[in-house]
């Protein structure tokens, strides 16, 4: 929760539509988990629909419709407390593989727009349109065309900024919400960005809002009018300048193509706090599994294995361990995973949550593959290829590595 | 206790002790050095389930005692003081360190909880220290540090009469030296498993030593103990099943390539700065040359050609280049020879010194297979 004073300004704003500049497109897809739900739930339209895990207390909301919103749900909030706020809401569980294939659909229509297209997440990303310009009118026009594709093709609204840097433009998408379009022509960003609170400026946690909030600096404004040097000394040299910059609108981030993934990471939260040793290794062996599930699909391999572990108070602890070559198989992930969790040496500490997660990812078939002395000639990659395979035909419960199954539930929870 | 000893001969004894220290003690006893003064020397000894290590050194003895000190401490102490005498005395539950006008007190760690530390076995044989030290040196570098594989991160030790053979491998390479011992009795077999850091460690300070007495306990004791220059060392063993290296070995070969190992050691370095995360080296054979290439695509690229004798077919193959330069290393010859069979077989390395090859030590190094 922000500790500042200043509120998000809200309600819709129009700045005007020139937007000559403004070659910067912000795509965000409206309550993208939800939108999609109502897809398949036409009924359940104008209704507070909340998507989480439907069974146990400990999840958190993964999205919520506008309706449920209005009554202080929002994402990531714990589904227990979700409950209380909205206990009308419908609760859907989640359908991962469905939101990636309208992903899929919504990404294909951006690249259909520019081939300048950075995908954020499954439901966000930016887009250069500047070279589409000649084929499809001014950016404000492209926005339009972006937002009626969308809806039609795909059947859920989305919302869009243009501006002239990407992290105005997103300010803007965020502004529209729902289903809305605004543009901030470039001699108004200073008299938009202005009046939002800090907390707005991209790279401002928490933390950083709460050591601004000492300084006395609540708006943008009060960023762009302290002295630079009293910002550096502050927060750090690169942390100054760089807000400094945000507040003047200056952003000289470029729209990057096809950004590959990151990392590609699973975490689980456990119905009850567990320090069940052999429990928690049949849930990181779990995890791991289904990590390796999904590098294999996406055609990547991964250095670099990250644990992620947290506690009863919320204290939250990640470590990483980068491995000799690249992998995509779940055994050597689970190792890895399994390793370093034994290296924390924790005794009694209950514990909420793992996640496991790989990083330093490339395309499995352009990366150079170190071979082994004495590869079997059917290794752990190929059974793993083989379960892909079963999972796909009789679903993913279909097949499991054994150590991974020790239940679902906390044995202090049976 | 009180004694008076070389500043440098404490200083250098108490580092040695001190490094095999564990960073996270089981015990907190454990994290200290135990002196022992008696006679007319004093010993010092570290001890962590896994390695025990006891070095002895001259001193005057005032008063014979020991006690238990924080070994870190006392490392970073004697590295520091001057150039003089130093007298150590223990009294109660503190021992005081004078050094010229420098002078410390540390509180001792109760001896009584010391846990007793295996006996060193009975020599089983004897070698030369320097012999050692490179051989295992040789072998080390082979071995995996991943401690989800632990048999890996061990060195096999096979005795059998006079001979021995050490190994190693990561399963991206193999490292295989053979040497002769003058065992205690010709008819001593063994097989063992040694944790390869405690062995590189212990190899590398026993170098200057004359002999080094390897000392083998009964089976049933899973320990091994190296003694020499008054400084000894027992490690456990490791368990588990060391891969069937023997027939990793390739008996033949299709190619077969001689270079000055120095210019290529050069060579793979100047083009590996290109070579980023993982990426590897390739090497071209061909009649008279050898040509080498690092990056691809749009990132940096690197090239350099070397003269190479080879006989056999023409071969292209890529390695990890911290690999092969651990190899070309490791053979510690002028010349290096390389025998191939295919791009995705593995390479053996050896050695040329004088024209002949040394087959005493072989680096088995498997290639990276190439995209595109």
């Amino acid at each position: 929760m922000s500790r500042s004073q200043v509120r998000r300004p809200r309600g819709r704003v129009d700045f005007g539509g020139d937007d000559t500049g403004c070659t910067i497109v912000h795509v965000d897809m409206d309550a993208f988990y939800a939108s999609v739900e109502l897809l398949e739930y036409p009924d359940l339209v104008g209704k507070p629909v909340i998507i989480g895990a439907s069974t146990g207390n400990r999840g958190v909301v993964l999205s919520a419709t506008y309706e449920a919103r209005a009554l202080g749900v929002h994402s990531a909030m714990p589904m227990s407390r979700a409950r209380r706020l909205a206990p009308q809401a419908v609760i859907l569980p989640p359908h991962h593989a469905r939101y990636a294939e309208v992903s899929r659909a919504v990404m294909s229509i951006f690249d259909s727009i520019t081939p300048i297209v950075e995908p954020l997440s499954l439901d966000e990303a930016f887009l250069d349109v500047a070279g589409a310009r000649r084929r499809l009118g001014r950016p404000g026009a492209i926005a339009s065309l972006i937002r009626s594709r969308v809806r039609d093709e795909v059947g859920i609204t989305c919302s869009v900024g243009v501006a002239s840097t990407k992290f105005v433009a997103k300010l803007a998408s965020t502004r529209s919400k729902p289903d809305g379009l605004l543009i901030i022509p470039t001699d108004k960003v200073i008299e938009f960005l202005h009046p939002l609170p800090v907390g707005s400026l991209w790279g401002v946690g928490e933390k950083t809002e709460q050591q601004l909030d000492r300084l006395g600096l609540q708006t943008v404004a009060d960023i762009a009018t302290t002295p630079l040097a009293t910002l550096e000394r502050a927060l750090g040299q690169a942390q100054g300048r760089h807000l400094h910059d945000l507040s003047w609108g200056r952003d000289l981030r470029a729209v990057v193509p096809h950004e590959p993934d990151k990392s590609i990471g699973n975490e689980e939260t456990f119905d009850a706090d567990t320090d069940d040793h052999e429990w928690i290794r049949s849930r990181i062996a779990g995890l791991a599994d289904h990590v390796g599930q999904r590098m294999r699909r996406s055609g990547l391999v991964g250095r670099t294995v990250a644990l992620k572990v947290r506690f009863a108070d919320f204290t939250t602890i990640t470590r990483s361990r980068t491995l000799e070559v690249p992998t995509d198989v779940g055994a050597d992930i689970y190792a890895t995973a399994w390793a370093l969790f034994e290296a924390l040496g924790l005794q009694r500490a209950r514990i909420r949550l793992v996640g496991v997660r790989m990083e330093g990812l490339s395309e499995a078939d352009e990366t150079p593959a170190q071979l082994l002395l004495d590869a079997p000639e059917h290794g752990r990659r190929d059974a793993e290829l083989a379960m892909d395979r079963l999972r796909q035909r009789y679903g993913p419960g279909a097949v499991r590595p054994g150590r991974s199954s020790l239940g679902e539930h906390p044995p202090g929870d049976r | 206790m009180k004694i008076r000893v070389e500043r440098d001969a404490l200083a250098d004894a108490v580092a040695w002790s001190a490094r095999t220290l564990p960073t996270r003690p089981s015990l907190p006893v454990l994290a200290g050095v135990v002196f022992s003064a008696a006679g007319d020397s004093i010993t010092l000894s570290s001890f962590d389930y896994e390695v025990s290590t006891r070095v002895e050194i001259d001193a005057d003895v005032e008063s014979a005692g020991s006690a238990l000190v924080s070994g870190r401490l006392l490392a970073d102490i004697a590295r520091s003081l001057p150039a003089q005498p130093v007298v150590i005395a223990a009294e109660g539950s503190r021992v005081t360190i004078t050094c010229g006008r420098a002078s410390f007190t540390l509180p001792t760690l109760p001896i009584d909880d010391y846990p007793a530390m295996p006996e060193m076995p009975q020599s089983s044989g004897t070698l030369d220290g320097d012999t050692f030290a490179s051989a295992v040196a040789q072998v080390a570098i082979a071995a995996g540090r991943d401690d989800t594989l632990p048999t890996l991160t061990g060195i096999r030790m096979e005795i059998d009469g006079d001979s021995v053979v050490l190994a190693a491998t990561d399963r991206y390479r193999l490292a295989v030296r053979e040497l002769s011992w003058t065992p205690a009795s010709s008819s001593t077999q063994a097989e063992l498993l040694i944790p390869a850091k405690t062995l590189a460690d212990a190899a590398k300070s026993f170098g200057s030593a004359e002999t080094v007495t390897v000392a083998l306990a009964p089976d049933g004791e899973r320990l091994i103990g190296f003694e020499g220059d008054r400084r000894r060392t027992t490690s456990r063993l490791l368990d588990g099943e060391f891969p069937k290296y023997r027939s990793l070995l390739p008996n033949e070969s299709s190619t077969h390539a001689v270079v000055d190992t120095a210019a290529l050691i050069e060579a793979v370095k100047r083009v590996a700065l290109v070579a980023e995360r993982n990426t590897p080296v390739r090497l071209t054979f061909t009649q008279g040359e050898v040509g080498l290439r690092a990056g691809t695509g749009d990132d940096a690229q690197a090239e350099e050609a070397l003269e190479a004798s080879v006989t056999g077919d023409d071969i292209e193959i890529a390695f990890n280049p911290g690999y092969l330069l651990d190899g070309l290393t490791a053979i510690d010859a002028g010349q290096a020879q390389f025998a191939f069979t295919q791009s995705t077989r593995p390479a053996v390395l050896s050695g040329i010194v004088e024209d002949q090859v040394r087959s005493e030590y072989r680096y088995l190094l498997m290639p990276v297979r190439l995209t595109g």
